[in-house]
């Protein structure tokens, strides 16, 4: 299995998610170019954190005229996985191929904490080896991750069972008190209608190994690559 | 062919330049004629303090710098020592005072940059950067804007080029009310057989600049007569730089890309003086000359003169030497990654600066004469008249407190003191996946991944005791940083320092820094930490009032294996809570007479390096042999404070039951809240406290059990007299939220 770790100029989670990948979940996985324009002979795209094109314009924007976006968005509409991860997420979402929008931090500053996460729903390849309802631990480092939609759009991603995660406390309560940035419905994570492409602004990259103290991380990646397997067979 | 002589020079104009009449003479006498401006303006930055260290230098040479360890000495980009393995940890500190205190926010930024990429200059990978900050009091509105603006100016452009701000230090004190301190350190890892340095060798070799355009920010002097060589150019520009995260990465990544081919001698950046000290300094390493083609240096706007260009500070800059013929590798490598490179010179053997503007000669000056043959000062020192009035303190004098639980509440509210959750928050300190000990302990920790190692790293320094006793403070700072490190398990290994002073002019000034640096001196010597690289800041000064000396001290210290490391928080029900070296502690220039007394008076606390040795050896023993669930420095507001943050660092609030011992009868306040050295609080499973104890004995270090951690209240009594009882839920509350409380805003 082989994976896609996407290199923007200005990822700077590119390593991390390499590192967990290849030396913790042990799957292989190659830094791929910008500037690169296929995918052809990967299973799965992840598009890293970090600060692509420095964020000058707004999260993303640049980013995703990159010539590698092209066969992203191929990749994403034929069905391979795809996970954005902070920037990653609000890169996917400036390339249309997840709704919505990352917004500024209510508070209007970055932050680099860890948060509790209740999953959604188990109907994901990201999210199948959790429990429904369960609450996880992930950091998140960011200052756009307010998750802002319209309405109908917000309607249709519960309806369609697409949010994946929601800030909460420590016993799962979504509350506003647990909502770092001011994200509506207190969203921190969402798929793709296909359930295909995941968005998510905590980084499991942060919490995929017993020395970093929690490996939630880890059993996201592992629910990816497991789900991958059998769907291959 | 002629020098450009446009301007008449006088010894006027040299004065504006910071250039004093003998300085002006001497350059007259190195050229053997008057300079024109540019080569005026090249001789300013080069011999002024900040590049030159005309003040320190005589001093400097004191500080031990070798030992077996050490790849790299002060000198270079960087300082090095080896980590084992074939690795290199590769480190410095830097100030950017003076810029934060005009523009907080582009003024910590830049001041990030370009320690950044020192480091990676040297071919190291940044990994961790912590930083060590001083402001005037709270409760002046302009000290909490630029605390804001100094705190988003580091997260701006730290988090953006993904190098985890992993821990520092912060306070407050009216000193600093009119000039802030903003120092800032890296740390890099390199393979210890691919270090890089900045050296212009090779006759012929390419000179390439590659970076962003050169344009007329941070012109050192360019407020003077800039109608006089620039008719163009009526614009004050800031002298403050702008910084651009996303360029340094960028550069970051194609340096680093660049490194691991063979295709060049020499890189430095163009930090202070850009173009003009990257390309002496770089000439001066290698006994070679350099002729510089300024109409090729890429450049922000039309107009630029010779002057603005060789002066410039503009950010994200670099200055390699290529190996002949690899001229194309180079800048297809940089063009890969989007950023402006080009040849803009050459390396000669004529032991000269030759800087043409197209085919006229804009200056020529000898490299010697700018970098070795710097002036070099041994200023008077003068023992400030009043430093005997300054120890002078009787504590019989000084009434006691009627409620110490609200002292301890008080002194956990002291910017020094307090949680600064409210700061790290805006750090990224967890990118790149190494931070093992996250803020908030004493050491942070990061592990290298691909190996069992650890780095501990720690910046420390109490700027009263070094108010109170220069060469005491100097010595104790070092002792502190390295009692940090050794609280997480780590052997100190060596230091960088950022010596932080006010006019060197002053001989009271310069005593103090000459008693630093002897303090620093003998402190590293007993502790086998030599000084690898360092930085010095004076004129640190405002209307005639210095700010108090504050030598900054960090230290770097190894984890052979990462996993054997402590953090400073309770975690367990039931430890025993055990003290490591029983120095009594003492009111002089502690945190408790200064904020509960208003007083800056006393001693420093004393400190005997040969014990403080052996605490900290039995302390990392007791670690490496997973006796110590945790380990804390007792420092800043004493036992009582100390005992609170353990108990408040862990997962969760955790309560104690302490009675300190009292054998010399001393006062209450001075048992909970005076000030020691060689102190140490440990947490050890109950069944474990006979093998700590053998450890304390076997290094001849002084041990006492005096607490049990459990409960929710932290009850310590003194000689068996109940003294404090607080719960840590409101504890917790008034440390935690101090900072964001005092700042007006949301925690």
């Amino acid at each position: 299995m082989r994976f896609a770790v996407l290199v923007f100029p200005g990822s700077n989670c590119d390593h991390d998610c390499y590192h967990a990948l290849k030396h913790v979940v042990g799957v292989e996985a190659s830094f791929v170019w910008h500037k690169e324009e296929s995918l052809a002979g990967f299973d799965g795209v992840v598009i890293p954190g970090g600060f692509s094109y420095g964020d000058y314009l707004r999260c993303g924007a640049i980013a995703r005229f990159s010539p590698i976006m092209k066969a992203v968005e191929k990749f994403a509409r034929a069905g391979g996985s795809v996970i954005g991860i902070c920037n990653g997420f609000q890169i996917l979402v400036e390339a249309g191929l997840l709704p919505g929008a990352l917004i500024r931090n209510r508070g209007l500053k970055f932050i680099c904490a860890d948060v509790n996460l209740r999953v959604e729903t188990t109907g994901t390849p990201y999210t199948a080896e959790f429990r429904k309802g369960e609450v996880l631990t992930m950091p998140i480092a960011h200052a756009e991750g307010n998750y802002t939609a319209d309405p109908e759009t917000l309607e249709k991603l519960k309806r369609n069972d697409q949010v994946v995660f929601r800030y909460c406390d420590a016993s799962g309560n979504a509350g506003d008190a647990a909502n770092p940035n001011g994200a509506m419905e207190n969203i921190a994570g969402i798929v793709s209608e296909g359930g295909n492409v995941l968005g998510m602004m905590p980084h499991p990259d942060r919490c995929a190994e017993e020395i970093l103290g929690n490996e939630d991380g880890l059993r996201l990646f592992k629910s990816m690559v497991n789900s991958l397997s059998e769907s291959r067979v | 062919m002629a020098i450009d002589a446009a301007v008449e020079m006088t010894e006027e104009i040299a004065a504006r330049h910071g250039l004093s009449a003998e300085e002006y003479a001497r350059i007259v006498g190195h050229l053997g004629r008057a300079p024109n401006i540019t080569e005026l303006g090249i001789f300013s930055v080069m011999w002024s303090e900040h590049c030159s260290y005309k003040s320190s230098r005589v001093h400097l040479r004191r500080f031990p710098t070798t030992g077996p360890r050490v790849i790299q000495g002060p000198g270079e980009n960087a300082g090095a020592v080896d980590i084992g393995g074939g690795l290199a940890a590769v480190f410095k500190m830097e100030s950017h005072n003076h810029p934060s205190f005009i523009e907080p926010y582009q003024g910590a930024a830049t001041g990030v940059g370009g320690i950044l990429r020192d480091v990676f200059t040297m071919g190291a990978r940044p990994i961790a950067s912590l930083d060590s900050l001083r402001f005037g009091p709270l409760t002046d509105p302009r000290h909490r804007t630029l605390l804001e603006g100094v705190v988003a100016g580091i997260s701006g452009y730290g988090n953006c080029v993904g190098v985890p701000t992993v821990g520092g230090e912060l306070s407050c004190h009216p000193s600093f009310a009119g000039n802030i301190l903003v120092n800032v350190f890296t740390l890099g890892i390199a393979k210890s057989d691919r270090l890089f340095r900045g050296t212009a060798s090779g006759v012929g070799n390419p000179v390439i600049y590659v970076g962003s355009r050169t344009g007329r920010d941070g012109i050192h002097g360019a407020t003077m007569a800039s109608a006089e060589f620039d008719d163009e150019s009526d614009q004050k520009r800031p002298t403050v730089q702008v910084g651009d995260p996303f360029t340094e990465k960028l550069l970051l990544e194609a340096c680093l890309e660049l490194m691991s081919k063979d295709m060049i001698v020499g890189i430095q950046d163009m930090g202070a003086a850009g173009l003009t000290s990257s390309s002496c300094e770089m000439a001066g390493r290698a006994g070679t000359g350099i002729e510089l083609w300024l109409d090729k240096v890429p450049r922000r706007e039309p107009g630029m003169t010779p002057y603005e260009l060789m002066l410039s500070e503009s950010q994200e800059r670099m200055l390699i030497v290529a190996k002949a013929g690899r001229e194309s590798g180079v800048m297809e490598m940089f063009e890969k990654w989007d950023l402006p490179v080009a040849v803009v010179g050459r390396v000669t053997g004529s032991g000269t600066l030759r800087v043409m503007d197209g085919g006229r000669l804009a200056a020529e000056i000898p490299v010697q004469a700018l970098t070795d043959d710097a002036p070099v000062y041994n200023r008077p020192i003068e023992r400030p008249r009043d430093q005997d009035e300054r120890n002078r303190f009787d504590p019989s004098a000084l009434p006691q407190p009627d409620d110490y639980g609200r002292v301890l509440r008080t002194l956990l509210a002291v910017p020094g003191i307090a949680h600064k959750g409210w700061v790290v928050r805006q750090y990224d300190h967890m990118v790149r996946t190494n931070t093992v000990v996250r803020p908030g302990s004493d050491a942070a920790v990061i592990r290298i991944k691909g190996t069992a190692k650890g780095l501990a790293l720690s910046v420390d320094c109490n700027s009263r005791y070094c108010f109170l006793d220069p060469r005491l403070g100097g010595a104790l700072a070092v002792a502190e940083a390295a009692r940090n490190i050794s609280c997480s398990g780590a052997t100190p290994l060596a230091v960088t320092d950022c010596l932080n002073f006010g006019s060197p002019e002053r001989p009271e000034t310069m005593w103090q820094f000459s008693e630093a640096v002897d303090g620093i001196s003998e402190a590293c010597a007993a502790l086998g930490t030599p000084v690898v690289s360092g930085n010095v800041s004076f004129y640190n000064e405002t209307n005639g009032a210095g700010i108090y000396p504050t030598p900054m001290i960090a230290m770097v210290g190894l984890l052979e294996d990462v996993n054997k490391r402590a953090q400073q928080g309770f975690t367990k029900e039931g430890d025993a809570i055990l003290l490591l070296g029983e120095t009594p502690g003492r009111l002089g220039g502690s945190e408790y007479l200064a904020s509960i007394h208003g007083l800056e008076t006393g001693a420093p606390p004393s400190l005997d390096l040969d014990l403080e040795k052996r605490v900290q050896a039995a302390c990392r023993e007791a670690i490496q042999e997973g006796l110590a669930s945790a380990a804390h420095d007792a420092s800043d507001g004493g036992l009582a404070v100390a005992l609170a943050e353990s108990c408040l660092s862990g997962p969760r609030p955790i309560g104690a039951l302490v009675d300190l011992p009292n054998p010399g009868g001393s006062r209450a306040d001075e048992v909970l809240f005076g000030e020691a050295a060689s102190r140490i609080i440990l947490s050890v499973p109950e069944g474990r406290v006979a093998d700590v104890e053998a450890v304390a004995r076997r290094n001849e270090a002084p041990i006492a059990r005096i607490g049990t951690v459990g409960g929710e209240k932290l009850e310590i009594a003194v000689g068996g007299r109940g003294l404090v009882s607080e719960d840590v839920a409101g504890l917790n509350g008034a440390w935690r939220n101090a900072l964001a409380l005092q700042l007006g805003v949301s925690g």
